[in-house]
Formats: structure tokens, C-alpha cells, sequence
């Protein structure tokens, strides 16, 4: 099993054995069941589907009831589903963090806090004016691209709406797995804030290969 | 508490040394050379302890040979063998910065707290 739904629960240091110190991120993450086993004979192509933390019936719509009333199992509150890639799941299985152990590799996907309306510094990490000698431009946009174009081209880079986005953070060190307490120690920072939902996977570009 | 914190809570020892900006001390630490361990003295004076929790460190100053030396230290790191405390400084700031700037006797001069 390549994947897990967790939430976010902060961040702290970890000092290893040799006395370094090592920033890490707590996930808590599983318990996980698997809702469903997308086939490619009833649904076109294999997949399945995690859930995540059990659900207050009264808090779901009538679709969703019949649905968990349909697949047999208790109602969750996060449902992801996952390309089955060479993992051999069946419904009802649980994942837990016992999939994962020190010194694996991973990617963790979530959604990053909101920043508002942000200038270009901080959305676009542009290099802003001079800040003294009379410049005049600080923080503004320069340059947007051709004044020949008639027209501003599509995605340049402008003042906006920033965060609130779905990342992806790659190749982060597991520097723990707490089977007893369902926690992922992760090395370095994840994107959202605390309790935020965040999809963790077994690294996909990662070149440290995983002991299995 | 939620469990970042208490997995923060565990690794914190359960007596820091009571020393301060100013103070006199001298730190033993474990380095490793190789595949040896052996107990590094570090003496000078304290002259911050800054941030808090796990991360919470200290630095200490003295004139080696006639140069500035400043080493810092994590608290709550499990290299950190002892502190000795060896004289109690009297200062009015939290942070010694100041000491950086000087040279010759008044670098490491601080007065006694009585």
C-alpha cells in the first residue's frame, strides 16, 4: 500500500541519535479503510478508495448515506480514491502507518493556507524596485511581457488571489512511524495549516529506494 | 495538548541548569570523532539563552588566544553532558551582543553578582 489520508498536526524537532536536530511535521494519519475496489470490469479502471475518520450520519447528505449504506461500512468524513498501481487491496482493509517506516520516502498533498490578495513579491517571488534613492517603485509589478502583443498574455504574473491552492510537496524523510499513537513524523514543513487533510503517498521521484 | 507537543515535551530533560545572560560556565558536551566519544569542556560566558520549549539554546563567548569564540547550544540536546556553573554575572540586558564589539580586558569583563 502506496497511500494514506492523514491531518495535520504541527510542527516540532526531533533530536536523532547521533544528537542533530531535525524539524519535523506530526501527521496524524490513519486508521484508513478501504471504502471501495474500483474494478475496470464494473467501472472502467482500478482503483480504491480510502476513508478517513468515521462520520456523524446526521452530518451527511442523503447520497453519501445511501452510498456508505451500499458499500456496507461506517460512514467517513474524508474519501479519497487512489490508482491501485501494484498494491493488491480489497474493500475493508485497513491502512495504517505501519506502511510506512523511518527512513522511506514521501510526497504529501494538501491545500495550502490562503494569503489573501497578495502582491507579486510574495506570489510570483518577483524582485520588486529599489526600496530607497528616491525609486518610486517598491513592490510593484515591472515588466509584464511584448507591449506589441496587443493583448496580455494568458497566466502573467499579477497581483491576485494567493494560497488556497492544492500542493504538492515531494521526497520528504520519514523520521518516524507511531504505530501505537497513528502519528508520521515527517521531515520539514507540509502545506496547510493544523487539522488540515493531507494526502501522503510513498515518493514518486524519490532516488533513495524505500526499504521495503 | 495535542501530540506534536507532547512528542516535544518528551525530549526535553527534566532539569535545566539555572544560568543565565553574563553567567560564567562551562559546558560539557559529547562529540564524536570517528567512531570515539569523548567529553568537550567548552568555558566562557553566557551571552544569550534565546528561543523556547525544545528549540530553546544558548551561546557562550570567550577569548581563545586572543580570539573571539562563540559556540551554541541546544538545551535539550542529548549531546549536552552537564553545565557547571562557575560565577554569576551581573548584567542588565538579556543579550550580550555588546561583548562582540570589545576587545582586550573589557571583552570578558563582567561584574560579580553579589
Amino acid at each position: 500500500m502506496k497511500h494514506i489520508i492523514g491531518r495535520k498536526v504541527g510542527m516540532t524537532n526531533v533530536f536523532t541519535d547521533d544528537g542533530r536536530s531535525v524539524p519535523v511535521t506530526v501527521i496524524e494519519a490513519g486508521p484508513c479503510q478501504v471504502v471501495e475496489r474500483k474494478t475496470s470490469a464494473a467501472h472502467g479502471y482500478d482503483a480504491f478508495v480510502l476513508g478517513f475518520e468515521d462520520a456523524k450520519i446526521k452530518k451527511l447528505n442523503r447520497a453519501m448515506r445511501g452510498r456508505f449504506e451500499k458499500l456496507n461500512v461506517a460512514p467517513k468524513s474524508v474519501l479519497r480514491e487512489f490508482p491501485l498501481g501494484d498494491s493488491d487491496v480489497k474493500a475493508g482493509d485497513m491502512v495504517t502507518v505501519a506502511e510506512f517506516a523511518a527512513g522511506d520516502r514521501v510526497d504529501v498533498t494538501g491545500t495550502s493556507k490562503g494569503k489573501g490578495f497578495t502582491g507579486i513579491m510574495k506570489r510570483w517571488n518577483g524582485v520588486g524596485g529599489g526600496a530607497s534613492h528616491g525609486s518610486m517603485i517598491h513592490r510593484q509589478p515591472a515588466s509584464n511581457g511584448d507591449t506589441n502583443a496587443a493583448k496580455t498574455v494568458k497566466g502573467s504574473h499579477r497581483p491576485g488571489h494567493f494560497g488556497v491552492e492544492r500542493i504538492t510537496t515531494l521526497n520528504l524523510e520519514v523520521i518516524r512511524a507511531d504505530q501505537e499513537r497513528n502519528l508520521l513524523l515527517l521531515k520539514g514543513a507540509v502545506p496547510g495549516g493544523r487539522r488540515a487533510v493531507l494526502y501522503v503517498r510513498r515518493s514518486v521521484k524519490s532516488k533513495t529506494k524505500a526499504k521495503a | 495538548m495535542d501530540a506534536a507537543q507532547l512528542i516535544a515535551d518528551a525530549q526535553k530533560r527534566k532539569r535545566v541548569a539555572d544560568f543565565g545572560a553574563g553567567d560564567t560556565v562551562k559546558v560539557h558536551s559529547r562529540v564524536t570523532e570517528g567512531n570515539k566519544e569523548r567529553i568537550q569542556v567548552f568555558e566562557g560566558i553566557v551571552i544569550e539563552r534565546k528561543n523556547g520549549g525544545l528549540a530553546e539554546s544558548f551561546t557562550v563567548r570567550r577569548i581563545a588566544h586572543g580570539v573571539g569564540v562563540e559556540r551554541s547550544f541546544l538545551i535539550h540536546s542529548p549531546r549536552l553532558e552537564k553545565i557547571d556553573i562557575l560565577r554569576r554575572g551581573l548584567v542588565r540586558r538579556a543579550k550580550l551582543y555588546y561583548l562582540q564589539d570589545r576587545v582586550g580586558s573589557k571583552a570578558t569583563r563582567i561584574k560579580e553578582k553579589k
